[in-house]
């Protein structure tokens, strides 16, 4: 099976510093691998470079055979990439709905349309509410984003990116901030995922890592140092060494 | 040659006079991010003050200099302590909706009390000769503008970098939310900065009275110019301000004497491409 | 929270849903109403009527920029005055026709914006303001120097403008210049509104509140601005166009600093951002300016000054919290 994603020695300076050193990493179609390390150790920097935020210093992207390294996030966007945010970058006077209606008229190429209504788009209305009925939020279609309790913002996040139909999907530390009673929903969506969807988690909280990932990345100082199935990572001694204290 | 070394000493005076009045609005929108449209009002202030005093009532001119400038400065000072400190949380917008009726308002009291004709200031015989250089003259009137521009840079200099107010003031651009917590009386800070900023542009309508004349729509006439000098030089940047003003004011004057069918042109071009290049000042990468 | 029930057929989820957006027609018609209620009131100020929807139609160009794109600029004048002169020309040199004449000024603010927006838009925040300001000057000194074109200091005027359609002719009362400038005002709402409804107008909004998550989305965001950026731009040039058609005369100070930075104060005395603030505020403003000028020129900057002070410091109820709501957003968002 060809590889959905790929990077080949991604390496990222900023002045001295070594953000990124030669991470070299593939994922397949399904696979769900969890991105784990210290704080600080550069997985959001990692995860910039590959949806194109920030550009790496050397070292190439692959996205389903194709060299996306130069290519603009809208561009790695219509090839399939998607990524949800650590801090929440909602449009916070737009309503739910309406925010996730955004995504699919991106999806759909039609955010160039100028004349017709977006009332007049009964589909993509209809779309917007089904997914955000998936994940529980139909209540809230129309409250302003920045209104919403933070796990419920979360929660739109993830609708973006799954309005977006990717086929890799990051996503940035979804559980962070969430209050305990809102874990259940998130988690729910978490697992309804499509199973072919390939899947690049950053998390901290173990319980999930375990639970959800069928690989574990392990990123210390910027450089890999481990990455396999969940039972030989948990037995690593270097990645026990590198969460001594933590 | 001649013509060069013209442009040179014009240019450079010029520029002095630019930096003076705008390094107040400089420091302000980089300390309270506090965008003030009627900046230009303390300098029409300060020359009002300075011909009023001089022609009306006969005053000696260093001390109604003198006089003029504290003025000035304590206007500034009040004006920012009792209005505008409460619109520092304010939208950006409102802030300019604020200071432009402000400016309004001034623009009609300085003609309700001043009267809309152009004001001059007279020298007094110490600034109104020559200075023999050797190669050529000078009039004294611009001999005085360079140095006060130099003494004022100096001094700015001098204060940012050997003061504690100067630490202060450095503490607050950098790390506004973080100053007051580090026992720096940011209010105090605040406060004094906006008085000298509007004491210095004070200084700045006395010593360009001549190229920009006072009359009651100065405020509005010359914002513009002041605008651009901060925008180049980067906001709460005195050596970038006096750069960004010696440059500008050298291109305008070699503009309006080489070319002078085109009127400001070269100066915004100059500006346009400057500040493309360095986006966040002159001299800031 | 609640746990996800089984999801219903989505074509039978109703409620609750975010707010319809608001019919395109309506705004224009409350505009023409008001109008006719104007010149009924004041018959011989038929001249008023006429500067108040040229300038509410400049006003509305600067809404799209600042209000839903969340671009500040203060170079509107460039796009307004390309069009005044376009318009001038166009008349002077080719054909008097006034709708021909509207065309060549709305393609010729398209252009001009798209073009300086491609370079322009690469800023943002005070560098972007300060970039407009100078690109105006710019153009200001360039229509300066070119006075055998432009006529200088003393203005283009040496053009006739034909009647409309070949049947109403300009005048002196204004009245016909009144309808023209109601009915473009009022196209140009009908315009404004559409494309504010329409997914791309959504689109914008969304780079205005979150730039970064749009392009997460997949949005190409320098190209929707530079769409909003020329499509103000006609907006505004055809602004100029009809000034220029009615009075018969463009001057300088039709590229001029002042004329953007009114502009720019009416929007925010009327409100950004829901498009009906232009009118208010290029009504109001105009107004004002007109009864306290006509006593003293400086008089009325006593209280154009302290109105606008006021309005920031005591937002006057009725008004300013509607608009401020629209921009601010409260319990119930905007639609």
């Amino acid at each position: 099976m060809t590889d959905i994603l790929r990077l080949d020695g991604l390496d990222r300076r900023f002045g001295g510093l070594h953000v990124t050193r030669n991470v070299s990493l593939a994922l397949q179609p399904g696979d769900r691998l969890a991105l784990i390390g210290p704080n600080g150790a550069g997985k959001t920097t990692l995860v910039n470079q590959i949806s194109g935020v920030l550009p790496p210093s050397s070292g190439r992207i692959f996205l389903d055979g194709s060299d996306v390294t130069a290519q603009s996030q809208a561009e790695r966007v219509r090839r399939g990439l998607a990524r949800t945010f650590q801090i929440t970058t909602l449009a916070p006077h737009l309503p739910v709905q309406r925010q996730v209606e955004l995504a699919l008229f991106e999806r759909e190429r039609l955010g160039h349309s100028m004349w017709r209504s977006i009332d007049a788009f009964t589909g993509v209305a209809n779309e917007a509410l089904a997914l955000l009925n998936t994940l529980g939020l139909a209540h809230r279609a129309d409250v302003a984003t920045g209104s919403l309790a933070y796990g419920e913002q979360r929660l739109v996040e993830l609708a973006l990116a799954l309005a977006l139909r990717p086929r890799v999907l990051l996503l940035d530390e979804p559980m962070a901030g969430v209050p305990k009673a809102d874990g259940p929903v998130l988690l729910a969506a978490l697992d309804r995922l499509p199973a072919d969807l390939a899947l690049l988690i950053i998390e901290h909280d173990m319980d999930l890592v375990f639970r959800m990932a069928t690989r574990i990345a392990v990123l210390v100082q910027g450089e890999l140092i481990a990455d396999g199935p969940p039972d030989a990572i948990r037995n690593d001694p270097r990645v026990r060494a590198a969460y001594l204290g933590h | 040659m001649t013509l060069l070394l013209n442009i040179l000493v014009d240019g450079v005076a010029y520029g002095m006079v630019l930096f003076v009045m705008a390094v107040g609005l400089s420091i302000t929108l980089g300390l309270m991010k506090f965008i003030n449209l009627s900046h230009g009002a303390f300098a029409m202030a300060g020359g009002y003050g300075v011909a009023v005093l001089v022609g009306s009532h006969g005053c000696n001119f260093w001390a109604a200099l003198l006089v003029a400038l504290i003025a000035t400065g304590v206007f500034g000072a009040a004006l920012e302590a009792l209005v505008l400190r409460h619109l520092y949380r304010r939208p950006e917008l409102q802030q300019v909706l604020f200071t432009i009726g402000l400016t309004f308002f001034l623009v009609a009291t300085a003609n309700a009390i001043f009267g809309p004709q152009v004001r001059s200031i007279s020298l007094p015989p110490s600034l109104s000769g020559s200075v023999d250089l050797g190669f050529r003259t000078l009039p004294t009137q611009r001999v005085f503008v360079l140095l006060a521009g130099v003494a004022a840079a100096a001094l700015l200099t001098w204060i940012i970098a050997r003061t504690r107010f100067g630490v202060w003031i450095r503490a607050s651009v950098d790390h506004a939310d973080a100053a007051s917590g580090l026992g720096i009386p940011i209010r105090l800070v605040q406060c004094l900065s906006f008085g000298a900023g509007a004491a210095l542009a004070g200084l700045g309508g006395v010593l360009g009275a001549e190229l920009m004349p006072l009359e009651p729509y100065y405020p509005l006439k010359y914002l513009v110019l002041m605008l651009v000098v901060v925008a180049v030089g980067g906001m709460g940047s005195i050596p970038g301000s006096l750069c960004a003003a010696l440059v500008l004011g050298t291109v305008d004057t070699a503009s309006k004497y080489l070319v002078s069918e085109w009127g400001s042109l070269l100066f915004f071009v100059a500006m346009g491409l400057l500040l493309a290049w360095r986006p966040r000042g002159i001299l800031t990468r | 929270m609640t746990t996800t029930a089984q999801a219903p057929a989505a074509t039978e989820i109703t409620r609750p849903r975010a707010r319809a957006m608001p019919p395109p027609w309506r705004l224009p018609l409350a505009t023409i109403a008001a109008a006719i209620v104007a010149s009924l009131l004041w018959p011989d100020q038929l001249g008023l009527v006429s500067r108040v929807a040229s300038t509410a139609l400049l006003v509305l160009s600067l809404d799209l920029l600042v209000g839903y794109a969340g671009i500040a600029t203060l170079g509107q004048a460039a796009l307004f005055g390309v069009g005044a002169y376009g318009a001038g020309l166009f008349a002077q040199q080719v054909h008097g026709d006034p709708l021909l004449g509207l065309l060549v000024a709305a393609a010729a603010g398209a252009c001009l914006a798209a073009a300086s927006g491609a370079f322009l838009l690469r800023f943002e925040g005070f560098t972007l303001l300060m970039l407009t300001i100078a690109f105006a000057q710019i153009l200001l000194s360039l229509a300066s120097t070119f006075r055998g074109l432009t006529g200088g200091d003393d203005g283009l005027s040496d053009f006739t403008v034909s009647p409309i359609l070949g049947l109403w002719e300009f005048d002196l009362e204004g009245r016909v210049g009144a309808i023209y400038a109601v009915a473009v005002l009022a196209a140009g709402l009908y315009l404004s509104r559409r494309v504010a409804n329409s997914p791309f107008g959504l689109s914008i909004r969304g780079i205005h509140e979150s730039r970064a998550r749009m392009a997460a989305l997949g949005t190409p965001v320098r190209q929707r601005l530079i769409g909003i950026y020329a499509l103000s731009g006609m907006l505004a040039g055809v602004a100029g166009a009809v000034t220029a058609q009615i009075n018969g005369i463009v001057g300088l100070d039709s590229l001029g600093f002042p004329l953007s930075a009114e502009a720019l104060v009416m929007l925010v005395l009327g409100g950004a951002g829901n498009l009906s603030g232009s009118v208010i505020g290029a009504s109001v403003f105009t107004l004002l300016h007109h009864t306290a000028a006509s006593i003293d020129p400086y008089h009325w900057l006593f209280v154009i000054g302290i109105a606008l002070m006021a309005v920031v410091l005591f937002p006057p109820a009725a008004l300013a919290q509607k608009a401020w709501d629209r921009v601010r957003g409260t319990r119930k968002a905007a639609p």
